[in-house]
């Protein structure tokens, strides 16, 4: 039979997956269960549906759990915790997340703000009117209660409805340390647990503690339940056994199953790696892309990139100024905004100064860096020097937990999807419409077009409006990554010349190529060089690979090479 | 070679930027001129425009209450717009054309650096008030922030004594600061009996944005089944991309602490708090701070900057303290002459905004308490430790090399960096 431990890390994105769907479903069960049921996200449970049961000790300690100081409100909340009272999670939860409010008085109003910002009395369970909130303090509380609210909430929870939440419980219980007491708890609920991933948690936590049995056996039994997991508290527990382990046998399978476990592990950093490195590629991607037009298809050397991706960013932070209390969608909006913004304001550019230009590259380079460092002192102007806080909406945030050593961050993840997303529709614009024709006819032989009747000074502006909107739009997608402010240009001009010149000029795939390339090889020298060495040797890579192929990894052949 | 030519002509164009801004201050003759001088543009226009109203706000204060010496206060602001060079020809400008009686500036240590020679050769007096990495005692210069054992040292004590911190990272961005601060704390751990290999030492570029490895590096680091911490050098604007990576990797604060000591609430004012929850700074003021100075204070500001939203930060509390001793220092000494002036500044002391009474050191450091606090969602700090007095700054840490018999003391030994085991004072051989 197989290990049922193996299996874990597949079930708990399954799990996730799962529990995706079923989440809205498990807020309307509420109702009918008479057992405190809390999410992770706690703050929405309403102790509304309670029946208002005054239990004199329930206030008291609800109330006291809001005064004076830390280590007193810890206890506090400890002796909350063994309450049988329904109310008592979400309470817990509420000011272990910053989400409980009181007065400062003796006897104060104890109120649960949830996530659409209402004030709900936490005994009563009654709505509190806004002007009565004003007087309404966040209850402070520091690391040590963090931590210490946490095992309570996990005991709490080891009997809530929603299979996750358990296993949530029994994996913080687990990382919180095993005791005697905690085990008895475990063993208990394993008797009445439906779950499968739940029972082979407990499994776990059980071995975990058998691990320190005095028995032979009892040890080498629980190293091959651990056999596989990638739980770090496993590994730590293991290399514990096999460094000091008195039983030769039990240290040497000790040994074993750390090794199998470090296989794995080193695998899945591999994978974790990769990620990383196709991440960066399409950050580059993105920030390149808009210029592998400007400066790729157009010949121009636009030092104000940078300035046209700031203008993106803060695009992004105006929508969400505008819609406060709409920060899900506000990407949304903020996408085609800033594309219609930046590209205004290449056009602008275009016809304002680069057009007097062509064919003066230097003097362009000049026009282009000063109308980047005007761009800047005009945001700094507009928006003060200081960085602008752009909210990470909550679908951004947080990362796709594949097993407990590999886990992918969402913003990077949609970011990568949206940079193949953007490259792949510029690929159609200039590949399949009237306009790319155009584009690539002006660009190819600009004479010509214009023979044949196309109006090249409209294509030249329309396409170094295309530009600098992809522009702008990476510029959303930057604000979720880096800071927003007035430098954001500067730190990502240089790459993206980088990566054009790497991938070929003039060519959409060499970018594409170019950015991931130069992404992982930056990844995979980052470990053994730091950051900033790893910096400098994809530069030096970079001069020594345009030394041997001045045009790039996909240089342009056939007359459109011609120059 | 014409990229050069270009940058050459840049920066020339920068300058006479930089003149223009300048001439525009020179003003009636019996007034008092103190320079500020902080960059108003570029990168570090940041953090440094604030401490410029900061100034201006000081001396607008001052002359209502009737001025220093029954003359006017008068602020010369120039902008050395975070170009290293350009602070030192605007030092230079400050006190030969405009002849003002001190200069409060500076940010960066490279900034501080490259002044350094000018404000000596000419013998002004500058106030700097920003934490830094200290081995430097000028005559010339008073260290208003905090030097590294009135920040790094106690912020570390608190981890490993309240959290029992056992395994460190050591996270900066690759410049002095940081570099100078890590090679203390290391020495320092090191003394304390933490094995080489619980310390892991990262650098960052210069507003470095992707962290996605190094976070995960430290989370493989911390899973040693050893209580770990990260001590954060790390400046200003990489630190949103640090925390929010951090916490889109649920590295949470229970879990890895992360203790910053360039993270304020200025800086956090331009940042999305809620991944920094129960992150830690070190710092000698926090907005927070509960008493009559300080909430006087951030009326005061509050008021003159015409903002109710914005905040104090500590450089702008060590600007406060700084100038209320350079002022006591002049109505002591009965002028602005800057040897007189060095010399009567020596024990002069001045309410800090943390309720305590500072008090200029011979060493041209201050004396300041430490508090560490905890990151709120509001972007305010829960104090969660406070030394039990003030601490006296120390220019030359006691755990370096070469630096641990170095003795700063400008009363009695006439000396910045006094070596008590050969007995001879290097002078400025040694910087």
């Amino acid at each position: 039979m197989r290990n049922p431990m193996q299996l874990f890390g597949r079930w708990q994105v399954q799990l996730i997956l799962l529990l995706s769907l079923c989440c809205p479903v498990s807020i309307f069960a509420q109702d009918a269960d008479t057992t405190a049921s809390t999410t992770e996200a706690a703050s929405d449970t309403t102790p509304a549906e309670t029946p208002a049961v005054t239990e004199p000790e329930f206030d008291t300690l609800v109330k006291a759990l809001t005064q004076g100081s830390l280590p007193k409100r810890a206890q506090t909340a400890k002796k909350l915790g063994k309450l049988e009272d329904h109310r008592v999670a979400g309470i817990i939860a509420a000011l272990q997340q910053g989400n409980l409010y009181a007065e400062k008085s003796s006897d104060p109003i104890v109120a649960i703000v949830d996530n659409s910002g209402n004030y709900v009395d936490a005994i009563s369970g009654e709505k509190i009117a806004a002007d009565a909130a004003e007087s309404l303090k966040r209850v402070p509380i520091n690391n040590t209660m963090r931590t210490q609210l946490r095992t309570v909430l996990a005991a709490l929870n080891l009997n809530d409805k929603n299979a996750a939440v358990r296993l949530d419980a029994v994996n913080r219980m687990i990382a919180d340390g095993v005791d005697d007491d905690i085990i008895a708890l475990l063993q208990e609920r394993q008797k009445t647990e439906p779950d499968d991933d739940v029972r082979t948690a407990i499994t776990a936590a059980v071995a975990l503690m058998n691990l320190q049995s005095s028995e032979q056996q009892v040890r080498l039994d629980a190293i091959q339940i651990l056999r596989g997991s990638l739980q770090q508290e496993v590994r730590t527990a293991l290399l514990e056994i096999a460094t000091n382990d008195a039983d030769v046998k039990v240290k040497q399978q000790a040994q074993f199953a750390l090794d199998s476990i470090e296989d794995r592990i080193a695998a899945f950093r591999l994978t974790e790696n990769i990620f990383f490195g196709l991440s960066l590629g399409s950050v580059l991607l993105l920030s390149a892309i808009g210029l592998a037009i400007t400066f790729g298809v157009m010949g121009v050397i636009n030092m104000a990139h940078g300035e046209l991706m700031m203008i993106g960013a803060y695009v992004t932070w105006v929508v969400q100024q505008v819609f406060p209390n709409h920060i899900a969608y506000s990407l949304m909006i903020a996408i085609p905004a800033a594309f219609i913004v930046a590209g205004l304001v290449g056009i602008a550019i275009e016809r304002g100064v680069i057009r007097f230009l062509y064919g003066r590259p230097l003097e362009t380079l000049l026009a282009t860096f000063g109308i980047s460092l005007i761009l800047q002192q005009a945001a700094r102007s507009i928006f003060s020097p200081l960085n602008r806080a752009v909210e990470l909406p909550e679908w951004m945030s947080g990362s796709l937990v594949i097993n407990p050593v590999l886990s992918i961050t969402y913003n990077r993840l949609y970011i990568f999807i949206f940079g193949l997303l953007v490259f792949f529709a510029l690929l159609v614009i200039l590949k399949k419409t009237s306009l790319g024709l155009k584009v690539r006819a002006v660009s190819q032989n600009r004479a010509m077009a214009r023979a044949v009747g196309v109006r090249a000074s409209w294509v030249d502006a329309m396409t170094f409006g295309l530009g600098s909107g992809i522009a702008g739009i990476a510029g959303v997608a930057l604000s979720q990554l880096t800071n927003v402010g007035p430098n954001l240009g500067q730190a990502y001009i240089i790459d993206s010349f980088m990566v054009v010149v790497f991938g070929g000029v003039g060519n959409l795939w060499g970018t594409l190529v170019g950015a991931m390339g130069l992404g992982i090889i930056n990844k995979f020298l980052e470990p053994y060089a730091g950051a900033v060495l790893a910096k400098v040797l994809v530069l030096v890579l970079l001069i020594l690979f345009i030394q041997k192929r001045p045009k790039g990894i996909f240089p342009q052949k056939g007359r459109a090479a011609a120059d | 070679m014409k990229l050069k030519k270009i940058a050459k002509h840049v920066g020339a164009l920068g300058i006479a930027c930089g003149l223009t801004i300048a001439s525009f201050s020179a003003a009636a003759a019996d007034t008092i001129k103190v320079g500020v001088l902080h960059s108003l543009s570029g990168t570090m226009a940041i953090s440094e425009t604030t401490l410029k109203d900061t100034m201006l706000m000081l001396i607008e204060e001052q002359n209502k209450k009737g001025g220093l010496l029954g003359k006017k206060l008068e602020a010369v602001v120039v902008d050395p717009a975070s170009n290293w060079p350009l602070f030192a020809e605007k030092t230079r400008e400050l006190l030969t054309k405009d002849k003002v009686a001190a200069i409060f500036g500076c940010w960066t240590s490279v900034s501080r650096k490259s002044v350094l020679p000018v404000i000596e050769e000419l013998n002004g007096v500058l106030f700097y008030p920003v934490q830094y990495e200290g081995e430097e005692s000028s005559r010339n210069v008073f260290y208003t922030g905090a030097a590294p054992n009135q920040q790094a040292i106690p912020a570390v004590d608190y981890l490993m004594k309240e959290m029992k911190v056992k395994r460190w990272v050591l996270a900066g961005t690759d410049y002095v600061y940081p570099r100078t601060t890590n090679k203390i704390l290391e020495a320092y751990l090191m003394a304390k009996g933490v094995a080489k290999e619980d310390i892991m030492i990262n650098y960052t570029p210069f507003g470095h944005s992707d962290w996605q490895n190094i976070v995960s590096d430290i989370k493989r680091f911390g899973s040693a089944g050893k209580k770990t911490a990260v001590v954060s050098t790390i400046n200003g604007d990489a630190n949103v991309p640090f925390y929010r990576e951090l916490g889109n990797q649920k590295v949470t604060a229970e879990d890895i602490p992360v203790v910053a000591f360039s993270v304020g609430e200025e800086e956090l004012s331009g940042i999305d708090t809620k991944p920094l929850v129960g992150h830690l700074a070190a710092w000698n003021y926090f907005m927070s701070e509960d008493n009559t100075a300080n909430a006087a204070f951030i009326k005061q500001w509050k008021a003159f900057i015409k903002n109710p939203k914005r905040v104090t930060n500590d450089p702008m509390e060590a600007h406060y303290i700084g100038f209320n001793m350079w002022v006591k220092a002049v109505e002591k000494a009965g002028t602005t002459d800057t040897d007189k002036v060095v010399d009567a500044i020596i024990g002069v002391e001045a309410p800090n905004l943390t309720g305590g009474i500072s008090k200029m050191l011979p060493n041209h450091h201050i004396t300041k308490p430490v508090l560490i606090g905890e990151i709120q969602e509001d972007g305010q700090f829960l104090t969660v430790s406070q030394t039990d007095g003030l601490v006296p700054g120390d220019a030359w840490s006691d755990y370096l090399e070469g630096s641990k018999d170095l003795e700063s003391d400008w009363i009695k030994l006439k000396c910045g960096n006094y070596n008590t085991k050969t007995k001879k004072c290097l002078g400025a051989a040694a910087q």
